[in-house]
Parts: structure tokens; C-alpha cells; sequence
């Protein structure tokens, strides 16, 4: 009797979609292990985790709210990424589509006018896409490694947003603390439900998703973009431009990102402020792969850690777990995912042992 | 000559050298051997004849210890053969020379063969042993050499030598002569004939008849994984093998020979490229015209230019300047793959799995990969997905594609279907110049005399088509007039019907013209 690991002829389209919810239940089971390793009530840990947020009309308004970011980022990098464009640097994207809608808001404070608002949408998506083409140009012009280039340049745009929060930016009225005016109404986002924080951009991020799927499954762009990342000499021989491409899906997904970060400052934030986001644009990378880099599967799996970020923080308040949960468990995540694909390419075979 | 042709007799009482029986195994979805019974001879040089998809390749897998039989069992000098694995049956004195050499590039002839060694030994004496050897089998070999520097018969030589080191009973050889001159092919049957008259057995594979009858003693026949039968390839007529081989009777090309008479659809004049590829060829000043209604061949040893001259012509690679590409009077040398589309320059280019098609994409995406503009399969940015569909069932139907569907990944198609899916789909586009390379590679003959037809049926229709090939059968029966390339460098055109293979061979070993005759007899004497 012998185990042998046989690459399937074609990988497993039912355990594709399985594996992610593997993955999900994995991360959940370590969880467990992890919460008694601690000494830690698991029953209750896992309650204020993953069960109490969602019995709450405030717990699920604010899981939707914090996925609205991460489904737009995840929507756009799954693009790049179909192309095997690696934009690392969502993050700063995010940042740069913050400070240039902040910098709208607060340029226009106290104006009045419905054009406010898509105006600093329109800002942060130029924001975002403005700073993923440096990247963009790099890769095309020098043939740089755009996860170096995107990576780095996250620290400089949060660099960037802090110099102006305590520098030219900060509230003249704020005692000194590094933070921007609070915007005036006409540059924050309607709610949708009263009492809750939801706001529009939920709703917007939803579009965006079906956008996005329509994109990818249904036009030539897609299908140029599925061509290049899956076989680029048949890219080339089909006429289709590499750097077309990567200019494309750097914009696109550096524009969503940076509406991300416009939604977030004109949404639950409201000002300009040091750290605009908990790392939503590197978590929508875990984003993107567990929905598969499929726009719809992005949607589910973008509320999935959605709840990761408000049950480490219910588990905090409740049960007096550390922050850095979040943090583990969003890595386990990705782990556990990234090993059940093993099974997806390949399988286990219990080989007899045959003579001859 | 005649000596050593004849088939060493079955001495009463000695076993067989290498014995296979009731061998089967079976793949998802195919049975690629079904009890398969033969035996090979000390000293007998014996051919494993058949078409590609037969089984060849995974008998000799099992006989080699890469696979293992489902059923049945090998035996060696009369023992039986048990959970092998390579080592082990190198160890049993079986060499093998593979079709596609494993080689480093960067790497000198000697580094090359003590990695292919199961064991570690002086360096020095090593180098003495493989210049006795090449020496000794006349398979001139510099053991100091870089290896990217050499041809391919001068690799495959490194092969070989690298079996012979160890002594072998019996060298297996898969396709060895693909990748060979015919004056290399010689050369390489001399050393093989060597080797059978002391004693070594050899098993041949090939599907090309007439190299069997000149070489083999015996053949094994498979069709199907079966082996269908067992006879004297110097008696059988390489047409009743072939008939045996397909299990049916061979269709020929009908086809009314390319008169002068059509304008003229492709100039080439001074194609000058530099190759993108680290190891690759540059073409230097390539000069020729095909008319309406000819097929141009363009013969050569692979990996002269061949694959950057197709980049160039299909346009996937442009050239310096615009004229010296012109198709219908037009010069288009700087415009892209997609502009020549349109203009009606088709290419099929030699790799299909991941450059003529995508494999991890369904047929009818495949079919929108190359045919977005020519077949109008967009309405604006979207896929006129229906459209694709039925212009994908209608190339399964025509070409006989094996599958079950449209919807079904082209990477899960056998190399053969896949080859006649590619084709059929860029002869189905209607091209005013088509540019095919290896047209019926890897394809069953029936399948190729179907190819062949329809590029004839294009040509009467007035379409001007390159072949380029290295089956220099497929390009004498098809072409009205071929050049060969060798190193980047284009001979002038022959007309097919007074070429001769000898005359192509020589230009194939880079040979040209006056210095032809001279040359010829260095070639023999070497």
C-alpha cells in the first residue's frame, strides 16, 4: 500500500467551489484549537466571533458596511489578476483615492450641491488609478516587478496622507490632533438605513460586482484578459497587446481601490485621518482568491471577512480577546486556501502495490 | 550491407533479450495498450511501428520502469521484470534515447552526460571513455563543447553516447530521426547497425516506413494498443505496412499541380529579424513569392528559423520595415497580427497548446481567440457567443475533431484532434494567404490525407499557402515549389517535381549550391 499524489487531468470544478467553504470551516476548527490553546471559553470565543455579529441588525449593517471596500478592491485586483497583473498595492491606491476625495471634501467645506459627492468619487477613482500607474508604467516601459513597485508605494501614499493630516490639512480647530475638518453634509454619503452606518457605497459596490462579472464573462475584454493570464503566447498570437492589458487592469483596479478609499472618508469616517483603512487592501487579495477571482464569489467572500473584522473586534469587547485575532485568522484563511487547492489539481490515489 | 540485414535467427533454448507479455494499461478514458504480446532478439534491430495514439509511446514507457502495466509482465533474458523503475532497468542494461533530448543548454557536452549517470565518477576518465566511444561508433562528439552550440544530430549524439557508456543489451530509440538531415539519418543507421553486429538489440520506434525497411529486421505492428501484426519489413512493401499500420485503405492528395499562371499574393523580399528568444535564430534576408493557387514548402532541420519566420509572416512579430512583407501588392510588414487578419493572412503556428490555442479555454473560446475580427464575432465589446459556437460544431463536424462537445477544453483534446481543430479552424476563416506550420503533426493518416486535401482544395480556390515542415514526405507530396532553411538563411526555390531528397538534405545541412558536389563527399567520407 502506497499513497501517490496524481495531477487530475482537469482540475475539479465541484471541489473549486468547495474548497473556499473547506477553507472557511479549517479556519474555524483552528480557531477553536487556537481559543483553548489560549485558555479561553471556545464555546464563547466562537459565539462573539462568528455568531454574534450576526444576530444583530447593527452587527450585519456594519458587516456590509466594511464590505463594500473590500468587494470593490477584490472585484478589481481579481481582474488584474485573471491577467497575472499583481497589484500588491491596493492599500496606498486606496490611500491616494482617499486623500484626493478628502482633498474635494475639504476644498468645497461647506458648499452645498449634489455634484459634490461624484465629484469625490470621481476624485478618488482618478486618485487610485493616478498612483497604479506608476506601476503600470514601470512594468510596461522597464519591465519592472509590479508587486515590488505596487507594495512599496503603499508606504509612501500613507506617508503622503500623514504629512498633509499634520501638516497643511489638519483642522485649525482640532487642538493639534492630526486629523482633517469634519466634512460638511453635502460631501458625505446618504445612509441607507437609519440608526446604521450602511451607507450607498454598499449598494454601489454591489453594481460594480455584476459589472464586473458582466466584464469578464461576456465581453472581449475579459476574454482578452482570461487569454493573457492563462496562455500569453496565445495572447500574442489572438493580437492581443500584453501592455494594453496591464495598463487596463492596473486602472481599473487601482480606480476601485481608490473608490474604496473615497467611500470610506466620505462615508463612516467623514474627515481625513492617519489610517483610513485596516488593511482592507491587502485583505481583499484574501478577498479575491476565496471568491475564486469570480466578481459574484468576490461578493460572498468579501462579507465572509467582513465578519472576520467585526467579530474581532465583538470578540475583544466580549470575551476580552486580543486584536490580533483578526489579523490570525484572516492569514488561516488564506493558508488553508491556498492548500486545499492541492486537492483542486491534484489527487490522492492509494496505489496497490503490483508486481511487474 | 546485405550480412547484417538479416534477422538473427531464435537460437532453440536462449531466451528472448527482451520479452513482453500480456502487457495492458489502460488511462482514463483509453485503453492505450490491450494485451500486448512481442519479443525482441539479441542483436535484432526491431521496429515498433505505428501511427501516433497507437501505444507506442506508453509500451515503451512500461518497458523503460516510467509506468506500470495494469496487466501483464516484461521479461528480461527470459526472467520476468518486477516493479521496476528507470534506474533499475538501466541497471538491467536498457538505454533509452528519448524523441525530446533532455539537455542543458548552458552546459558542455561532458557536464551533460555525467548528470545523465546514476553515478559520480573522475571527470577525466570520463572524458577519455566518451571520446573512445564516439570515436568507436563514428558519432563524432567534442566532450568540451557548450551544448546550445550544436545540432540537433550532434545532440542526439550525446544521447546515445550517454547509453552506450554503460554498455547497454538493448537501446531503445524513440522517433530518433525527426530532428535529422537525411545524411544524418544515415550516418545515425550505420551506427545502429554496428551496434545489432555486436550484439546489442534495439528497438526502433517510428511511424516513417521507409527508414524500417531500410534499418529493421523485424517490425511489430500496433493499431489501437493492439498489436495487429508481426512481419518482415523486407518483404512487406512500405504500402502494405502503411495499410496495416491505418487498418484502412490510404487516401491520396488529388490535386491539379499549381500552374504560374495566378498573380502573385505574398512577397517576402529581405526579411531581416532578430530573434527574441536568448537561444533563438535570426533570419537573415529572406526572399521569396507565392502565387494564388500554389503551395510554397519550406523544408529544414527544427529549430533553424522556422518558428520565427512564421512570428514574421503572421505578424505576431513585426518586421523593420513595411515592404518587405506584401501581401496582394500591400506592404503590411508593420502592421500586427490582427491587421493581417483582416487583410487575410491565417497562421497556424507548430505549438497548439498554448499558442495556437488556449488549453484551459473551451473549443468555442478558441475559436473566438483567433477569429474575433475575420468571423465577426463581436458586437461591440461583447461575444457573439452563439456565433462562435456554430462556427466551432462547424470545424468538429468537417475535420472530424474528436470530442464531446464545443464546450469542452481544448487542453483535454489528444494532441492529434487538437492539431486538426487548430487547422481546420484557419482554413475554415477563407485566408487569401494561409502560413502552416507542421500541418499534420501529430495527426493519424487519415486525418493528414484530410488536411492535405483541404489545403489543395484552397489553393484551386486560388489561396496562396506556406507549408513549412519537417516531413519532407508531406512537403514533396504537396508542394509545387520548396526552399529549406538552415540557420536563419533561406535557399532559393526549387520546383518540387525536379527536386530531389538528396539535393534537399544537403541544403537542410546548410549546403548550398556549387559547393554542393564537393561537400557530398566529405559528408560520406566523415
Amino acid at each position: 500500500m502506497r499513497i501517490r499524489i496524481e495531477p487530475r487531468q482537469e482540475a475539479s470544478r465541484v471541489l473549486l467551489y468547495v474548497t473556499p467553504v473547506l477553507a472557511v470551516a479549517l479556519t474555524v476548527l483552528s480557531g477553536l484549537v487556537l481559543f483553548v490553546l489560549m485558555g479561553y471559553d471556545p464555546g464563547a470565543a466562537l459565539y462573539s466571533f462568528f455568531v454574534s455579529p450576526l444576530m444583530s441588525s447593527y452587527g450585519l449593517s456594519e458587516i456590509m458596511l466594511k464590505a463594500a471596500p473590500l468587494m470593490l478592491i477584490g472585484v478589481g485586483l481579481a481582474i488584474g489578476f485573471r491577467a497575472n497583473v499583481w497589484n500588491i498595492g491596493a492599500e496606498g491606491q486606496l490611500t491616494c483615492g482617499a486623500l484626493a476625495a478628502g482633498g474635494v471634501g475639504l476644498a468645497l467645506w461647506g458648499q452645498e450641491g449634489l455634484w459634490i459627492l461624484p465629484l469625490m468619487c470621481a476624485a478618488g477613482i482618478a486618485g487610485g488609478a493616478l498612483y497604479a500607474a506608476i506601476p503600470a508604467f514601470l512594468k510596461t516601459r522597464f519591465d519592472v516587478n509590479e508587486i515590488l513597485t505596487s507594495l512599496m508605494l503603499t508606504y509612501v501614499a500613507t506617508l503622503l496622507l500623514s504629512t498633509l493630516v499634520y501638516g497643511p490639512w489638519k483642522d485649525p480647530a482640532g487642538f493639534n490632533f492630526p486629523q482633517s475638518r469634519m466634512f460638511t453634509d453635502a460631501a458625505l454619503l446618504p445612509i441607507l438605513v437609519e440608526g446604521t452606518r450602511l451607507h450607498i457605497g454598499t449598494l454601489i459596490a454591489l453594481l460594480i460586482a455584476v459589472a464586473g462579472w458582466v466584464l469578464m464573462a461576456f465581453t472581449i475584454i475579459g476574454f482578452q484578459i482570461r487569454v493573457v493570464g492563462q496562455a500569453p503566447a496565445a495572447a500574442r498570437y489572438a493580437g492581443f497587446s500584453r501592455n494594453r492589458l496591464i495598463w487596463f487592469s492596473l486602472l481599473v483596479s487601482g480606480g476601485l481601490a481608490g473608490l474604496a478609499g473615497a467611500f470610506e472618508v466620505a462615508g463612516p469616517i467623514g474627515q481625513l485621518v492617519p489610517v483610513i483603512s485596516p488593511g482592507y487592501g491587502f485583505t481583499a487579495i484574501i478577498v479575491a482568491f476565496l471568491g475564486r477571482l469570480h466578481p459574484l464569489g468576490i461578493v460572498l467572500a468579501s462579507l465572509v471577512m467582513a465578519l472576520s473584522y467585526i467579530g474581532g473586534e465583538n470578540a475583544q469587547v466580549e470575551v476580552g480577546l486580543p486584536q490580533a485575532v483578526t489579523g490570525v485568522f484572516q492569514g488561516l484563511l488564506l493558508f488553508f486556501l491556498l492548500a486545499s487547492d492541492f486537492v483542486v489539481r491534484y489527487r490522492l490515489r492509494v496505489a496497490r502495490a503490483t508486481t511487474g | 550491407m546485405a550480412g547484417n540485414r538479416l534477422s538473427p535467427d531464435i537460437i532453440a533454448g536462449v531466451p528472448p533479450r527482451l520479452a513482453v507479455k500480456g502487457v495492458s494499461k489502460r488511462f482514463p478514458g483509453v485503453l492505450a495498450n490491450d494485451n500486448v504480446d512481442f519479443a525482441v532478439q539479441p542483436g535484432e534491430i526491431h521496429a515498433l511501428l505505428g501511427e501516433n495514439g497507437a501505444g507506442k509511446s506508453t509500451l515503451v514507457k512500461i518497458i523503460y520502469g516510467i509506468l506500470r502495466p495494469d496487466e501483464g509482465t516484461i521479461f528480461w533474458n527470459g526472467q520476468p521484470v518486477s516493479a521496476a523503475d528507470p534506474r533499475m532497468v538501466r541497471r538491467l542494461g536498457i538505454g533509452m534515447v528519448f524523441q525530446h533530448f533532455s539537455l542543458f543548454e548552458a552546459m558542455t557536452v561532458l557536464e551533460n552526460i555525467a548528470l545523465g549517470l546514476d553515478e559520480a565518477g573522475d571527470m577525466r576518465a570520463l572524458a577519455a571513455r566518451v571520446t573512445e566511444v564516439s570515436r568507436a561508433y563514428g558519432l563524432a562528439l567534442d566532450p568540451h563543447r557548450d551544448v546550445y552550440t550544436l545540432s540537433a544530430g550532434e545532440r542526439q549524439r550525446i544521447e546515445i553516447v550517454r547509453c552506450l557508456l554503460r554498455n547497454p543489451d538493448l537501446l531503445i530509440m524513440d522517433e530518433p530521426t525527426s530532428v535529422l538531415t537525411p545524411q544524418e539519418v544515415e550516418r545515425l543507421f550505420e551506427t545502429l547497425r554496428q551496434l545489432a553486429a555486436e550484439g546489442c538489440s534495439i528497438l526502433y520506434i517510428s511511424h516513417k516506413l521507409r527508414e524500417i525497411k531500410a534499418l529493421c529486421h523485424r517490425a511489430t505492428i500496433l493499431r489501437d494498443g493492439r498489436v495487429v501484426a508481426e512481419c518482415d519489413p523486407n518483404i512487406e512493401t512500405a504500402t502494405t505496412m502503411a495499410q496495416i499500420m491505418i487498418g484502412e485503405e490510404l487516401q491520396t492528395v488529388t490535386r491539379r499541380p499549381g500552374g504560374g499562371g495566378g498573380k502573385t499574393r505574398l512577397v517576402v523580399e529581405g526579411l531581416d529579424q532578430r530573434s527574441t528568444d536568448l537561444h533563438g535564430i535570426d533570419l537573415q534576408n529572406i526572399c521569396f513569392e507565392v502565387k494564388a493557387g500554389e503551395i510554397f514548402g519550406i523544408a529544414g532541420v527544427a529549430g533553424n528559423g522556422q518558428s520565427e519566420l512564421l512570428l514574421s509572416l503572421s505578424g505576431e512579430q513585426l518586421a523593420d520595415h513595411a515592404e518587405v512583407i506584401r501581401v496582394d501588392g500591400q506592404p503590411v510588414g508593420r502592421r500586427g497580427i490582427d491587421a493581417r487578419r483582416q487583410l487575410g493572412v491565417c497562421a497556424v503556428p507548430e505549438e497548439r497548446n498554448g499558442h495556437g490555442a488556449v488549453p484551459g479555454m473551451s473549443l468555442v473560446e478558441n475559436v473566438v481567440l483567433s477569429g474575433h475580427h475575420r468571423l465577426n464575432l463581436l458586437s461591440s465589446i461583447f461575444i457573439r457567443t452563439a456565433e462562435a459556437r456554430r462556427f466551432a460544431e462547424t470545424v468538429v463536424a468537417k475535420f472530424d475533431v474528436r470530442t464531446p462537445g464545443t464546450g469542452t477544453s481544448a487542453g483535454s483534446l489528444s494532441g492529434g484532434n487538437l492539431q486538426k481543430f487548430v487547422v481546420g479552424r484557419e482554413i475554415l476563416q477563407a485566408p487569401g494567404v494561409l502560413v502552416i506550420s507542421q500541418p499534420t503533426w501529430g495527426v493519424d493518416a487519415g486525418a493528414a490525407a484530410a488536411i492535405h486535401q483541404a489545403l489543395a482544395d484552397m489553393a484551386r480556390e486560388g489561396a496562396a499557402i506556406v507549408v513549412i515542415s519537417q516531413d519532407l514526405d508531406e512537403l514533396f507530396g504537396i508542394t509545387d515549389r520548396l526552399a529549406v532553411i538552415n540557420v536563419g538563411v533561406l535557399s532559393k526555390a526549387l520546383v518540387t517535381a525536379d527536386a530531389s531528397v538528396a539535393e534537399i538534405g544537403l541544403l537542410m545541412g546548410g549546403i548550398h549550391g556549387s559547393d554542393a558536389a564537393s561537400k557530398q563527399e566529405s559528408v560520406h567520407a566523415d
